[in-house]
C-alpha cells in the first residue's frame, strides 16, 4: 500500500480511520515526518487516531484578495465587471471578485513582457535563485496552509481535511520539487561534425498564458506555475470562475516571496472572455490549460488562428480501472472505490469504467455497493463527512442527466441516481453495473460520483474495450500476475497506467494523456520540456578535438 | 570591490545577504563540540585520547579534540551500516524527504552563519569577511543544490532486444567514508555530505585534524535538522590512524578523499588491498593560468592569493605572454605589496596565517628553493609577522619550467610568473605537468579562447575568470589530480550503484 503519495495517503486516512502521516510512520518505523517541516506538530502525538487533534477550520476565514493580481499590484476590472463567488455546499455568497476581460488580459500580458525583457531582474537572476523563491513559496503556503484549505474546502466544497492533506500537501510537495530543478535544468555540447562547437541552452519560452480548473484550484495552480517558473518564464494564469480565491491567495505569496513583479499575473475570468482573450493573444507564447476536451479544441483552434503558441493540454478522461480476479479482492474494492468517488468524482483521473473479471463481478459489485452506500454526505467542513456538494447547478444538472440516461439505457442501478438534502448541490453516491460499452455513461465523462461496473472474460478483451475511447489519460489494473500486469500495462492507451493502486501520484512522476485527453505531460522532469525553447549556438573554432 | 572575482563567487541578491552587511565578528566564539560523533551522539575516542587544536594567528590551544583511531572508525562504521540496512528509516525514506532534511541542514547553517564563520576563521585563520561571504553561503548553496536532486537522481527503462522489460534503479553505494582536508573546511564537508547524502547513502567522515570545530558543530545541526542515527558520522583524527582505518576498510564501500596527491596514491593502494572499495579523489593542482590579455593582473593575484594560496586549484603557474610580461610583473608585484596580511578577524584584512607550523615550514623552504633554482624574487618570501603562521605575500619572476617551484605545489602565497611567445608552446607547457586540475586563459580572441581551452589537458578551464565554482559545475581532475567529479549533477554518479533489472514479458511491444 503507497502511503507516500497525494491521494492514497487521504484513502487510508479515510478507509481505515488513521492518520496518513501515521500510516507511513508505522511503515517505515521512524517516526520521520513525510509531510514536511513545519506542519502543526499536533498530528504527530500519539493521540492521532482521535478526532480532536485533527486540523480544524478556520471559522470563518478572512477573504482578504478579491481583485486582478497584475505587476504585484491589486487592480479592479477595467471594465468594473464582478464575478460572484459561491459555497457550492449552501448556495450563499461569499464574495465579489473582480472580472478580468480583454483589456484586463493585455495589461496582464504586457507587465509579463517586461518582466520577460533581457536584463529584467527576472532574466538576470541566477537559476538558483529561482529556486530559492520557488522553495520560500512552499514555505509560505505551508505557513498558511489551514487558511488556504479553508478557502478551498468553502469555495469548491471539497472537504476540508482532503483540501489539507492532499491539495496543500500536494501544492507544497510540487512548489518545492520545481525549486530543485530550476539550476538542474541542463543544455548539451554537442559533437557535430566539422570545425565547429555547439552547444545547447535551455531558455525559458517566454509569456505563458495557464487556464485551470475548478476541480484542485489550489493544486493546479502549482503544477502550472512552478514548472514555469522554474524555467525562468512569466505567467498569465486564469483561475477557474467558480474558484479563484486560493489563486489570489497565493499571488499574495508570490508577491511575499520576493518574485519580482510582473512574473506572475492572476486573473480571475470566465473561460469565453479572459480565456478567449489569452488563447487568441498575439503577444503569449505559449498556453496551457487544464479542463475540458471540448474547451481544449478551442485553445488548439485560437493558437492555429493566432500566433501559432505552444499548447499543452490536459483534458478528460473515461478511464479504465481493469480488476482481475486473482488480485486482493477487498483491496481492489477499496481503491476502485476512492478511484472514482474522490473529490465527489470531480477528476479526470477518476477510474470511471470498471472492468471486472467475470469470477469475482457479482462480488465485486456487491462490496462496491456497500461501500457507496458507507459513505458520509454533508457539510465539507465537518470532520466524518467524505463527500460535499459538486462545484455548481450545470455541473450538477450534467451529471442527474447522465444518471437518468444510465437508468433509460438499461444499466442496472445498484445504489443513489438521487439528490441528497437540501440546499446544495449534493449527489447520492451512485453505483451502475450490467453496464455495456455503448451506453451514455460508459462513453461520456460524468464528472460526479457515478460509478460504472462492466464484467469482462478474458485479457485480449478487455485490452480491446479498455482502449476504445477517445480519451488516454489514465488506467489502473489490480491482478497479482506480474506477466498480466506488464502485458496489460503496455498494451493500455493511456498517460498513466497504476498496477495494484489508483491516483497514486507524486511531482516526481510525469502526467498527461494519450488521444484526447491532451498535448504534453505535467509534473516530473518531462514537465520542464514543456516550458523550454531549445537553442542551438554553434561556433565556428580554428581546430577540433576530441 | 577588493577581489572583484572573490564577490562573484558569491553571487547572491541583496535580499539575501549583503557583502556590506558583514555582521561584527565575535574573535572568541565558544567552542560547543569536541568529541566524536556516531549514531547521532557525542562519544569520547576509544582510547581517551584527545588532541589540541591551534589557532593559526596566534599559535595557541583552542581546545583539545577527542581524537578517532581505529576502534572509533569501527564504531562509526558499525553505526553507519545500521544505518543503511535494509528497511531502516534511512532507506525506507521518500527520496524526497531526504532532499527536506538537506534542505533544512542549509537553513540551521543559514541561521548560524555568522557563529559559524566566526569558528572557522578561529580555527583556520582564513579571514572572517571570507568565511561569511564565500564559504559560508557556498556551503548553503551546494546543500540547497543537492537538496534538489534527491527526487530526481533517475534511472531509466530501456528497450533492449527480446522480450523483456529492462530498467535502472540507481541505488546508493552504502558506507561512505569520506576524508577531508583543512583548506575549506565547511565548504568541503558540504560538497562531501550533499551528494552523498542526497542519493541516501551513510557516511563516516574523517575531518582535518587542524580544523575539526565547524565540522563538528555541523553534526549538531544535521542531528537537530532530523537526520535519523547513524546517517552521518564525524570523526576528528589524523590521517596515518583513522585516516588509513577509514581507507583500508572491510566493511566501508566507497572511500572519497580529497587531500594530496601523495596520500591520494595511499588510498587507492588501500582499496586495492582491501575490499576494492569505490575511490573518489580530489588532489592537488599545480594549475596553469595564460595569459594573453593584459587586464588580468586582479584576477591572476586573486587566482594564486585566495585563501593565503591554500587552493588545490591555486593558478600557480602564470604563464604571461612575452609583449605585455612586463608590465604584467610589475603590476602584480604592485598589487601583492598592496595585500593586507593580519588578524584574519579584521574586515580589511585579505590574508591571514598559514595553517599550521608544517605548511608554514614547508612553504618557506620552498622560496628558499625559488631563490637557489634561480627564479626572480620580486617580493616578499619572508615572515610577516612576529607570532602565528603569516607569510609575506610573495611573487617570483623569470621562473624557468624545470625549477621545484614551478614543478611542485607550494600551497601558499607565492605566485610565479613565467614568459611564452606562441600559444601553441604555452599549451606545451600548461600541459607538461602530472597534475591536470584547474586551467584558465585570459584572451578576447575566441579562437584562441576556443583552441586553449579545448588544448588543455585539466578538469576545469576558466576563460576570463578564475575560481568560479558554482554548486551546478562539476570539479575534479584529469591526471593525478584525481578520479571522479564532485559538484554538479556528474557528483551523484560517484555515489550511485546502477543497478539493471530485467523482467521476462510474454511478448514485448513498442
Amino acid at each position: 500500500v503507497q502511503t507516500n503519495t497525494y491521494y492514497n495517503g487521504f484513502h487510508l486516512y479515510f478507509s481505515e480511520g488513521k492518520h496518513p502521516n501515521m500510516n507511513s510512520q508505522q511503515q517505515s518505523g521512524n517516526g520521520c515526518n513525510h509531510q514536511g517541516p513545519n506542519q502543526n506538530h499536533k498530528l504527530e502525538t500519539v493521540e492521532l487516531p482521535e478526532m480532536q487533534v485533527l486540523p480544524m477550520p478556520i471559522p470563518d476565514p478572512p477573504i482578504q484578495y478579491t481583485k486582478l493580481f497584475i505587476n504585484n499590484e491589486w487592480h479592479e476590472s477595467c471594465r468594473g465587471g464582478k464575478i460572484p463567488v459561491y459555497n457550492p455546499a449552501t448556495g450563499k455568497l461569499l464574495c465579489e471578485v473582480e472580472e478580468a476581460d480583454n483589456e484586463d488580459v493585455d495589461k496582464a500580458v504586457r507587465s509579463a513582457r517586461a518582466a520577460f525583457e533581457m536584463g529584467s531582474l527576472w532574466r538576470s537572476m541566477d537559476a538558483s535563485d529561482r529556486g530559492q523563491l520557488l522553495t520560500r513559496l512552499a514555505d509560505l503556503v505551508e505557513r498558511d496552509r489551514l487558511l488556504l484549505a479553508t478557502l478551498e474546502a468553502l469555495d469548491s466544497g471539497k472537504v476540508f481535511l482532503m483540501a489539507y492533506f492532499v491539495d496543500l500537501m500536494a501544492t507544497i510537495k510540487t512548489l518545492r520539487y520545481y525549486g530543485g530543478w530550476a539550476d538542474k535544468i541542463h543544455g548539451k555540447t554537442i559533437p557535430v561534425d566539422g570545425e565547429y562547437f555547439t552547444y545547447t541552452r535551455h531558455e525559458p519560452i517566454g509569456v505563458c498564458g495557464q487556464i485551470i480548473p475548478w476541480n484542485f484550484p489550489v493544486m493546479m495552480f502549482a503544477w502550472k506555475i512552478a514548472p514555469a517558473l522554474c524555467c525562468g518564464n512569466t505567467v498569465v494564469i486564469k483561475p477557474a470562475e467558480q474558484t479563484p480565491l486560493s489563486a489570489l491567495h497565493m499571488a499574495a505569496l508570490i508577491k511575499e516571496a520576493g518574485f519580482p513583479p510582473g512574473v506572475v499575473n492572476v486573473v480571475p475570468g470566465y473561460g469565453q472572455t479572459a480565456g478567449c482573450a489569452i488563447s487568441h493573444h498575439m503577444d503569449i507564447d505559449k498556453v496551457a490549460f487544464t479542463g475540458s476536451t471540448a474547451v481544449g479544441k478551442l485553445i488548439q483552434k485560437a493558437a492555429g488562428d493566432s500566433n501559432l503558441k505552444r499548447v499543452t493540454l490536459e483534458l478528460g478522461g473515461k478511464n479504465p480501472n481493469i480488476v482481475f480476479a486473482d488480485c486482493d479482492l477487498e483491496y481492489a474494492v477499496e481503491q476502485a472505490h476512492s478511484g472514482l468517488f474522490f473529490n465527489q468524482g470531480q477528476c479526470c483521473l477518476a477510474g470511471s469504467r470498471v472492468f471486472v473479471e467475470e469470477p469475482i463481478y457479482k462480488e465485486f459489485v456487491r462490496r462496491s455497493v456497500e461501500k457507496a452506500k458507507s459513505k458520509v454526505l454533508g457539510n465539507p467542513l465537518l470532520p466524518g463527512v467524505d463527500q460535499g456538494p459538486q462545484i455548481d447547478q450545470k455541473q450538477f444538472d450534467k451529471i442527474m442527466e447522465l444518471i437518468e440516461s444510465g437508468k433509460r439505457e438499461g444499466a442496472t442501478l445498484e445504489c443513489g441516481g438521487a439528490v441528497w438534502g437540501h440546499p446544495g448541490l449534493f449527489i447520492q453516491p451512485t453505483v451502475f453495473s450490467n453496464v455495456t460499452d455503448d451506453m451514455r455513461i460508459a462513453k461520456e465523462e460524468i464528472f460526479g460520483p457515478v460509478q460504472q461496473i462492466m464484467c469482462f472474460r478474458s485479457v485480449h478483451e478487455v485490452i480491446q474495450r479498455a482502449n476504445t475511447t477517445h480519451y488516454g489519460l489514465a488506467a489502473g489494473v489490480f491482478t497479482s500476475d506480474i506477466d498480466k500486469a506488464l502485458t496489460v500495462s503496455s498494451a493500455l492507451q493511456a498517460g498513466m497506467v497504476w498496477v495494484n493502486c489508483y491516483n497514486a501520484m507524486s511531482a516526481q512522476c510525469p502526467f498527461g494523456g494519450f488521444k484526447m485527453s491532451g498535448n504534453g505531460r505535467e509534473l516530473g522532469e518531462y514537465a520542464l520540456q514543456e516550458y523550454t525553447e531549445v537553442k542551438a549556438v554553434t561556433i565556428k573554432i580554428s581546430q577540433k578535438n576530441s | 570591490g577588493r577581489d572583484s572575482a572573490l564577490f562573484r563567487l558569491n553571487r547572491l541578491p541583496a535580499r539575501h545577504f549583503s557583502a556590506a552587511a558583514i555582521p561584527a565578528p565575535n574573535t572568541q566564539p565558544d567552542v560547543h563540540y569536541n568529541k566524536l560523533f556516531i549514531n547521532n551522539q557525542w562519544h569520547d575516542a576509544v582510547s581517551g585520547k584527545t588532541f589540541p587544536t591551534i589557532n593559526p594567528a596566534t599559535g595557541e590551544v583552542i581546545c583539545q579534540v577527542a581524537e578517532a583511531d581505529e576502534a572509533d572508525v569501527e564504531k562509526a562504521v558499525k553505526a553507519a551500516r545500521d544505518a543503511f540496512r535494509l528497511g531502516s528509516p534511512w532507506r525506507r525514506m521518500d527520496a524526497s524527504h531526504r532532499g527536506l532534511l538537506l534542505n533544512r541542514l542549509a537553513n540551521a547553517i543559514e541561521r548560524d552563519a555568522a557563529y559559524l564563520a566566526e569558528l572557522e576563521t578561529l580555527d583556520n585563520g582564513k579571514p572572517y569577511a571570507v568565511s561569511y561571504t564565500v564559504d559560508i553561503p557556498n556551503v548553503v548553496k551546494c546543500l540547497r543544490y543537492y537538496a534538489g536532486w534527491a527526487d530526481k537522481w533517475e534511472g531509466k527503462t530501456i528497450p533492449i532486444d527480446g522480450d523483456y522489460f529492462c530498467y535502472t534503479r540507481h541505488e546508493p553505494i552504502g558506507v561512505c567514508g569520506q576524508i577531508i582536508p583543512w583548506n575549506f573546511p565547511l565548504l568541503m564537508q558540504a560538497w562531501k555530505l550533499g551528494p552523498a547524502l542526497a542519493t541516501g547513502n551513510t557516511v563516516v567522515m574523517k575531518v582535518a585534524e587542524q580544523t575539526p570545530l565547524t565540522a563538528l558543530y555541523v553534526a549538531s545541526l544535521i542531528k537537530e535538522v532530523g537526520f535519523p542515527e547513524g546517517v552521518v558520522n564525524i570523526l576528528p583524527g589524523m590521517g596515518p590512524s583513522a585516516g588509513a582505518a577509514i581507507a583500508r576498510h572491510m566493511d566501508v564501500d566507497k572511500v572519497a578523499f580529497t587531500g594530496s596527491t601523495e596520500v591520494g596514491h595511499l588510498i587507492q593502494q588501500a582499496s586495492g588491498s582491501s575490499n576494492l572499495k569505490k575511490v573518489t579523489l580530489e588532489l592537488g593542482g599545480k594549475s596553469p593560468n595564460i595569459i594573453l590579455s593584459d587586464d588580468a593582473v586582479e584576477q591572476s593575484h586573486f587566482a594564486l592569493f585566495f585563501n593565503q594560496g591554500q587552493c588545490c586549484c591555486a593558478g600557480s603557474r602564470t604563464f604571461v605572454q612575452a609583449d605585455i610580461y612586463d608590465e604584467f610583473v610589475e603590476r602584480s608585484v604592485e598589487r601583492a605589496k598592496r595585500r593586507v596580511v593580519g588578524n584574519p578577524f579584521d574586515l580589511k584584512t585579505e590574508q591571514g596565517p598559514q595553517v599550521d607550523q608544517e605548511q608554514f615550514n614547508k612553504i618557506l623552504g620552498y622560496v628558499s628553493s625559488g631563490k637557489r633554482e634561480g627564479a626572480k624574487l620580486m617580493c616578499g618570501g619572508g615572515v610577516a609577522a612576529d607570532r602565528g603562521y603569516f607569510i609575506q605575500p610573495t611573487v617570483f619572476g623569470d621562473v624557468q619550467d624545470n625549477m621545484t617551484i614551478a614543478r611542485e605545489e607550494i600551497f601558499g602565497p607565492v605566485m610565479q610568473i613565467f614568459k611564452f611567445k606562441t600559444v601553441e608552446e604555452v599549451l606545451t607547457r600548461a600541459n607538461d605537468t602530472k597534475y591536470g586540475l584547474a586551467a584558465a586563459v585570459f584572451t578576447k580572441d575566441i579562437d584562441k579562447a576556443n583552441y586553449v581551452s579545448s588544448g588543455l589537458r585539466a578538469g576545469t578551464v576558466w576563460i576570463n575568470c578564475y575560481d568560479v565554482f558554482g554548486a551546478q559545475a562539476p570539479f575534479g581532475g584529469y591526471k593525478a589530480s584525481g578520479t571522479g567529479r564532485e559538484l554538479g549533477e556528474y557528483g551523484l554518479d560517484n555515489y550511485t550503484e546502477v543497478k539493471t533489472v530485467t523482467i521476462k514479458v510474454p511478448q514485448k511491444n513498442s
